[in-house]
């Protein structure tokens, strides 16, 4: 049994993500929906979840991780309490992305794809969110559109999430 | 529901409670307000409006004579959050919560305008209030998005008002399975996911195919970027989805259906789910339909950001939960899809059209577009163009119909330079090219592609080979490595491109570019990388000068490459 290391009180975890992959138990066609229920669930998708979803769906280690690290959604490492994607679509990039992201690395000191020392924000470049109308624009914690940005705005738009 | 009696009656009396939406006065209400609830307006607070003017309501003592609702989008995103305030079908724009009390006191108390918020065309003087009267709608022609105004997308009795299930109904009592399909190829319909291939053709290839089960799906994985069309169909018609899905799989013999959404598109994922639970509710999903022994099912499968699933056999295989990576093609999924068994699989634009074929007949449809491409095509028209947002236009409008008349134009009196369709599949379309009908010959003939119908305005200070390289760029990181010639071949391809931009490049690198974008179109497994190099080719089709002045002059017309000395 792998265990989780992190000290989160794994056993209500483990309880919770038994619930997830039980929805889909034996069938390894469920693998893409539990694996996002359950990076939901845990932020992250770290060894000792993919070991038990991989046994709960009755595929391989090898498959789960194959999936995992297949697509961008899913990751392997913890992230920051608030996710920031910078879209990267073709009218946000028009629009001026560049600059967006150049702001963020100036303000939080963190390139994309990595997380604020202090675990507050990840800076994460994404696909067209289909908020061309708006661009350039920014999704924060995969609701929160922030949209015509003009980097003066920016750090006071992430004062609002602490 | 049991049968088309059953149908009609919620439909007429839907009908009556929605006459106020067709500008007919009505004795009970005051008004109806839709209040635009796509992701453009959404994310420009039309909640807190929606809020405010609740309140207005309330404190006004009229609440329950004006219903307030949030419908999907209406396509003109940069005026968000937008509203039409019926039976007049006065169009507002750019409203804020304060704006609630203006609406509410003067316009539906008192019947006068509120001039501020009205839109005015790009020049005029008056405001143009009405919505139907709007430049901006008044070239468009609307059949995929024929409820955005009208509905309320959580309600499938405002869809069934206006003739929704109808067809389902038609195709199940009154047409064989062969005459649904017959009709659909009739109809001269080609997918609109992007390649273009006739819906009709493969349908009659699936029914004909011998394996069972058989699958319906549903290609929601809207990757391109710069697109957001089938993004508005989902959240804002969620059930002509449903109902073009039903029809399929009684023409071809299928009970059960997926359709495959982005997880980027969170409401989208809401509203369909939504939408299927009442569908079922209804009895139009589930067992034995219209009491005619026939049986639907839908499921929804969330795509977890992989841009190769868009194309079909990857799609096919996400959904079976596994790595997206294409196959070969044949066998063609209408012979082995999902799970190796029979399937169709069509965009959500495709989907959204068939129950208008059904109701209205083939002969209707062909009616509208061009020889080779009937119908609509609906567009995401957005960057450096004045009326940004979603656009439904017959085939064959011209470009500079959508870019001048729909779209307002360039801002700022800057110089158009092209319009990008098609997204990493398409190409750059220059000015002295505006004129040419658009259909998915003539796109392809510019060396451009229909694609899913992405359309990104440029003016003169973008540079072209800037955005060639930001569009190999995005093929890199989304090409899944299975074959080479994608793999190794868009790398160096970037590679080049980089050297361009930073000022270092060669002569001969034109030429390079141009030999390898011809062999990884003839030589890529699947669609992604077919098309991979069409922003590089027609980049230097129609603006090699550009390149030609950053290798031999280290210079960046627009001024946007940073030359390293």
């Amino acid at each position: 049994m792998v265990a989780c290391t992190c000290g989160c009180g794994e056993d209500e975890l483990t309880k919770q993500l038994d619930k997830v992959i039980d929805e889909y138990r034996g069938q390894p066609s469920g693998l893409i929906q539990v694996l996002t229920k359950a990076q939901n669930l845990i932020g992250y998708l770290p060894l000792w979840v993919q070991t038990r979803i991989a046994k709960g769906l009755g595929v391989s280690l090898q498959e789960v991780y194959g999936v995992v690290t297949f697509y961008a959604f899913f990751s392997l490492i913890p992230r920051g309490r608030h996710k920031i994607a910078v879209c990267a679509g073709t009218a946000c990039y028009v629009k001026g992305s560049k600059t967006v992201l150049k702001t963020l690395r100036e303000v939080l000191g963190v390139k994309e794809g990595q997380t604020t020392p202090d675990s507050r924000f990840t800076v994460e470049v994404v696909r067209c969110i289909g908020a061309c109308g708006l661009a350039p624009a920014m999704i924060i914690d995969g609701k929160d559109v922030h949209g015509r940005l003009e980097p003066e705005q920016i750090p006071g738009i992430l004062e609002q999430y602490a | 529901m049991k049968s088309l009696e059953e149908l009609a009656k919620i439909k007429a009396s839907r009908r009556e409670a929605l006459k106020i939406r067709e500008g007919i006065p009505s004795a009970t209400e005051k008004a109806h307000v839709m209040m635009c609830g796509g992701a453009g307006c959404i994310s420009s607070n039309c909640k807190d409006v929606v809020e405010a003017m609740q309140a207005s309501l309330a404190k006004n003592g009229i609440a329950d004579q004006v219903q307030v609702i949030l419908t999907g989008c209406m396509g003109p995103c940069d005026m968000g959050p937008v509203a039409i305030v019926y039976p007049d079908a006065t169009f507002y724009r750019r409203l804020k919560p304060k704006d609630a009390d203006a609406i509410v006191e003067e316009h539906i108390m008192k019947g006068n305008l509120v001039p501020r918020l009205l839109y005015r065309a790009p020049g005029a003087k008056e405001p143009t209030p009405k919505v139907t009267d709007m430049d901006l709608f008044a070239k468009q022609k609307k059949i995929v998005l024929r409820n955005n105004f009208y509905i309320d997308p959580t309600n499938i009795e405002d869809y069934i008002a206006n003739d929704g299930y109808v067809a389902l109904g038609k195709a199940l009592t009154a047409m064989t399975p062969a005459e649904v399909v017959e009709e659909v190829k009739k109809a001269g319909i080609r997918g609109r996911g992007g390649a273009g291939f006739s819906t009709g053709m493969k349908w009659s290839f699936c029914a004909a195919s011998k394996g069972t089960p058989k699958y319906v799906v549903c290609n929601g994985d809207e990757g391109d970027p710069g697109a957001f069309m089938d993004r508005s169909v989902l959240e804002g018609d969620p059930h002509s989805i449903i109902e073009g899905m039903a029809i399929c799989g009684r023409a071809i013999g299928a009970e059960q259906g997926y359709v495959y959404v982005r997880a980027e598109y969170p409401l989208a994922i809401d509203r369909l789910s939504y939408a299927i639970d009442k569908a079922r509710e209804y009895g139009l999903l589930g067992k034995n339909i219209f009491d005619t022994g026939f049986n639907f099912e839908i499921e929804i499968r969330i795509g977890a950001g992989a841009f190769v699933c868009g194309e079909e056999t990857a799609l096919l295989t996400s959904i079976e939960g596994k790595r997206g990576e294409p196959k070969p093609r044949p066998p063609f999924p209408a012979n082995e899809g999902v799970w190796a068994k029979p399937t169709v699989l069509n965009n959500v634009e495709t989907w959204a059209n068939i129950a208008e074929i059904i109701l209205k007949g083939a002969d209707w449809y062909s009616s509208i577009g061009t020889a080779g491409s009937k119908g609509t095509k609906v567009f995401a028209l957005a960057g450096r163009i004045n009326n940004t947002g979603i656009v439904e236009v017959p085939m064959g409008t011209t470009l500079r119909e959508i870019v001048y008349e729909i779209g307002g134009g360039i801002p700022r009196k800057k110089a158009f330079k092209a319009v990008q369709t098609g997204g990493p599949s398409g190409g750059c379309i220059p000015a002295e090219q505006l004129d040419t009908p658009i259909d998915f010959e003539s796109l392809t003939a510019l060396g451009a592609m229909m694609g899913s119908g992405g359309m990104i305005v440029m003016d003169e200070d973008t540079c072209m080979v800037d955005i060639a390289k930001f569009f190999m760029d995005f093929i890199v990181d989304e090409s899944c490595g299975k074959c080479s010639p994608c793999r190794i071949g868009t790398k160096r391809m970037l590679e080049i491109l980089e050297r361009i931009t930073t000022g270092k490049g060669k002569e001969g690198d034109i030429e390079l570019l141009l030999e390898l974008g011809n062999t990884i179109k003839s030589t890529a497994l699947c669609g992604l990388g077919q098309t991979a190099p069409n922003p590089i080719l027609s980049t230097i089709k129609y603006f090699r000068d550009e390149y030609e002045s950053h290798i031999k002059e280290n210079k960046c017309a627009a001024k946007v490459c940073e030359f390293v000395e």
